[in-house]
């Protein structure tokens, strides 16, 4: 059941990742990037996450709430600069 | 799922005597502590790997509707479901696995960090890219921004 498991979250997270590589290289304004690179984040979480839960162990939660405030600056700082940036 | 096909009702009807079957197909209940126990954890592991997969299809339909949709409001909409339901069903199935207080502990902070987190973030993206003129009107049904 883990293997199974493993392969089908792998396989469904990988494509969402492609996919929000794919508008975070074609965005046509800064805010779409950041968008989508605020739902890359939200995967990478998800990921880690899902590899600790099939493979029981708890080593990798302090990363989870790196990552989840990680996002928040982040994304933050970017919409700042780019208000910024425009009249 | 190979345990479901070999234990098909039709295998043990075709072996003759179907008393002896019927006793040895289903063994008497035990309702000890520790069975009740191991059957909670089979349980738990099911509910937690059901919410993964759930947790990782919402991601995937997320993704889809970003790489689809016209424009960077309706992009925001679609990027909100795993940044919370997605993440919070996959920490749902983490801590079903998991099941312990200490670990229990992280996964709510995470949690709570994503919900505080994620409305902020969500309320600037949008303002800027209203600012910025990223916002097709003919998506809108009522612009309350407009007489600002």
């Amino acid at each position: 059941m883990n293997d199974l498991l493993a392969v089908i979250i792998a396989g469904l997270l990988s494509v969402t990742a492609l996919l929000a590589l794919i508008r975070l290289y074609r965005g046509p304004s800064l805010m779409d990037r950041v968008v989508a690179a605020d739902m890359l984040l939200a995967t990478i979480v998800g990921a880690v996450g899902a590899e600790a839960a099939i493979n029981r162990h708890a080593t990798t939660l302090p990363v989870l709430v790196v990552l989840a405030l990680l996002g928040f600056v982040g994304s933050v700082s970017l919409v700042r600069f780019a208000a910024r940036e425009q009249p | 799922m190979t345990h479901w096909s070999t234990g098909s009702p039709a295998a043990h009807w075709s072996t003759g005597s179907p008393a002896a079957d019927w006793s040895a197909a289903s063994p008497a209940a035990d309702w000890s502590v520790a069975a009740w126990t191991a059957g909670w954890t089979v349980v738990a592991d099911w509910l937690g790997a059901v919410s993964l997969v759930a947790g990782a299809l919402l991601s995937l339909a997320a993704a889809i509707g970003v790489l689809r949709f016209p424009d960077t409001l309706s992009r925001m909409h679609a990027a909100t479901k795993p940044q919370v339901l997605g993440v919070l069903l996959l920490l749902l199935g983490l801590s079903l696995r998991l099941r312990t207080l200490a670990d229990l502990g992280m996964v709510v902070l995470v949690g709570i960090f994503q919900l505080a987190t994620a409305p902020v973030a969500a309320q600037m993206i949008g303002r800027a890219a209203y600012r910025a003129g990223r916002v097709d009107r003919r998506l809108l049904d009522a612009d309350e921004l407009a007489e600002r």
